[in-house]
């Protein structure tokens, strides 16, 4: 029972990091329709910057460790927007296949960029919290799987509050609906794509310093993996669906850590594939997403 | 005699006679060739789906390795037992290495077929990302297998491919593709590029062209694959990533989709660079991703899509004007 809780546990600390990834991708293709490959280098160049911005403060602090987030979540928020406004922005309402190819091209830019810049080897990162292990009846909790758990709940309610209670939080839901139609009621759609850009950039951030937390060693290819089980997740729960994305990762994350701990762990790394396999097949639309028939 | 059976026929000839005078020709230089035609088989037989067929696939690499894997296994478990202790004539030798290449061929393309039929019920970005996580489950499953050398791989795999073995194959590869495009049941590759409702709505089975053009393409694939690894003499899982196969899409979007003239350029400019630009080899990822996003703002044709057909036959009757 307590090997179950605690993999529960680890499950749940999984998931909430795959669950900020995911949200950046779902939120993007509910605007643009098409999946942004270069998010999960985002991701990456977040743990870098808080690998940066944690290496000047002093460690072990809880305030020291939200201005690392806070540092890595502003910075890939201007990152995220740049490239769309670069990039993507004059390929729009082109041939998806060159969206596509774009996006890729994008990716494999962060990543071999960051290994000029960052260098290839793999490096520690710092402590930023506090870190302190609780045992509870023999369940082991560490301090950074709780930060991990508890920054991704408040950075998930506040971004329902935006999406659900705000001006552009609407307009976006708007674009997402008919991106022609809100134009006519007078949405600017380039700034709400832009806005939609920098918040998955800034949950994508927040993921990647939590990630370095949990597995302290940070490269430049560390997205690579991760952004793909989020993506997976986000498929998993519906594409384009918000709340599905959230679900759909701590579902992979429990998967995934319950098959860590059985005897088929090295086909952990193929479980994620699996899923995506089985859900484009059986359910494409998601767990909880709709289907929608393709017109002419 | 067709042309293009005529063009095949010289490229073999032409195969064993350079393959005659290797033993003449630097090392080094050798080398280089054959990487070439390995390219070359890789990328023409991708052109195939992603070019001709619209359906964008990033598994390219993981058919290669089941290819190399399975004919790297017939040469070094049954083929001693086929050749006997004294290691067999050249002939035999080569038919073995025959065998191992087309069921490296065959194992590919039932994978292909496996991998097809579930995923090409999807489209673009889908598409894209489930044969990227096939290429991966593939490599995954490579790793564990420790009856082929688990993560650190198949070594000591016979030295067998040659500069005939390898334009051979690139020289059948080319034929195939060009021949299956232009044929009558080939038509129907471009219209399920060019609209897929409508070709549907015309009665095309437009599922069945993409599993075809899925299966051909990734039968090369293998071929490509068996003849790299009795190449490098040496296979691990990891050789085959993601990143093998981004370098073969390159190869094809540089090229331009759907042209294979463009894509053999493409591919011999792309092997040969980075061996001139050595220097350089750090940068070498950077620069293709760059290559990738200015492509696609600029020039999302390719680089080298020209009409191949007028060129030639603008040249031809400047040769005649020129001679009368």
């Amino acid at each position: 029972m307590t090997e179950f809780l605690q993999q529960l546990l680890n499950g749940l600390s999984l998931g909430a990091i795959y669950a900020l990834i995911a949200l950046g991708y779902t939120m993007v293709y509910g605007v643009l329709r098409f999946i942004n490959f270069a998010h999960s280098d985002v991701f990456m160049v977040g743990a870098f910057i808080g690998f940066y911005v944690g290496e000047r403060l002093p460690s072990g602090t809880i305030t020291g460790g939200l201005v690392v987030l806070a540092a890595a979540m502003a910075g890939c928020a201007v990152l995220g927007i740049l490239i769309e406004r670069i990039v993507y922005r004059p390929l729009r309402g082109g041939p998806t296949l060159n969206v596509l190819i774009t996006a890729i091209g994008m990716s494999l830019f962060l990543e071999y960029t960051g290994q000029l810049v960052f260098g290839a080897t793999p490096r520690a990162f710092p402590s930023i919290f506090p870190a302190k292990v609780v045992e509870v009846h023999g369940l082991i909790i560490s301090m950074n799987q709780v930060i991990v758990i508890l920054v991704a709940a408040v950075l998930m309610v506040a971004l329902e509050f935006t999406v659900y209670r705000t001006k552009i939080g609407t307009a976006m839901r708007a674009v997402a609906l008919n991106p022609k139609a809100a134009q006519l009621v007078g949405i600017n759609v380039d700034i709400v794509i832009s806005f939609t850009f920098g918040l998955g950039s800034m949950l994508a951030a927040a993921g990647g310093v939590l990630y370095a937390l949990n597995y302290p060693s940070i490269d430049p290819l560390m997205g690579v993996v991760p952004g793909l089980k989020a993506f997976v997740a986000a498929v998993l729960g519906g594409i384009g669906n918000i709340p599905g994305a959230a679900l759909g990762a701590l579902i992979l994350g429990m998967v995934e850590t319950f098959v860590d701990g059985s005897r088929w762990s090295t086909y952990k790394d193929a479980i994620a594939f699996a899923i995506l396999i089985g859900i484009l097949l059986f359910r494409p639309a998601g767990l909880l997403g709709r289907f929608a028939a393709e017109k002419v | 005699m067709p042309k293009p059976l005529i063009a095949l026929i010289a490229a073999v000839l032409l195969a064993i006679g350079v393959s005659h005078f290797s033993d003449h020709i630097d090392p080094y230089y050798l080398d280089v060739i054959t990487g070439v035609g390995i390219n070359v088989i890789l990328a023409v037989s991708l052109n195939l789906v992603n070019g001709y067929t619209g359906q964008f696939s990033l598994g390219h690499a993981g058919f290669m390795s089941v290819g190399a894997y399975l004919s790297a296994a017939v040469t070094l478990f049954l083929g001693p037992k086929l050749l006997g202790d004294s290691g067999g004539s050249d002939l035999a030798q080569g038919l073995v290495f025959l065998g191992a290449l087309i069921a490296g061929g065959l194992g590919a393309a039932l994978a292909g077929l496996a991998v097809g039929i579930p995923s090409l019920r999807l489209k673009g970005d889908y598409l894209a990302l489930v044969t990227l996580g096939f290429g991966e489950i593939i490599r995954v499953v490579f790793q564990n297998v420790e009856s082929l050398g688990g993560a650190l791989g198949l070594n000591g795999i016979p030295n067998y491919t040659t500069v005939f073995w390898v334009y051979s194959f690139a020289a059948l590869t080319v034929f195939t593709v060009v021949c299956l495009v232009r044929s009558t049941y080939g038509r129907g590759f471009l219209a399920t590029r060019d609209d897929e409702i409508a070709s549907e709505s015309v009665g095309l089975n437009t599922t069945r062209y993409k599993i075809v053009a899925f299966v051909v393409g990734a039968f090369f694939a293998g071929v490509a694959g068996g003849l790299y690894g009795h190449f490098k003499l040496t296979i691990t899982p990891t050789g085959f990533d993601f990143t093998k196969s981004i370098e073969i899409v390159v190869m094809v979007i540089l090229g331009g989709m759907g042209n294979t003239p463009g894509v053999i350029l493409a591919a011999i400019l792309l092997t040969v660079l980075p061996e001139v630009l050595r220097a350089v080899d750090q940068y070498r990822m950077v620069l293709y991703s760059l290559l990738l996003i200015v492509l696609m703002l600029v020039r999302p044709k390719g680089l080298f899509n020209f009409d191949y057909a007028a060129i030639a036959s603008r040249l031809a009757r400047r040769l005649r004007r020129a001679r009368g």
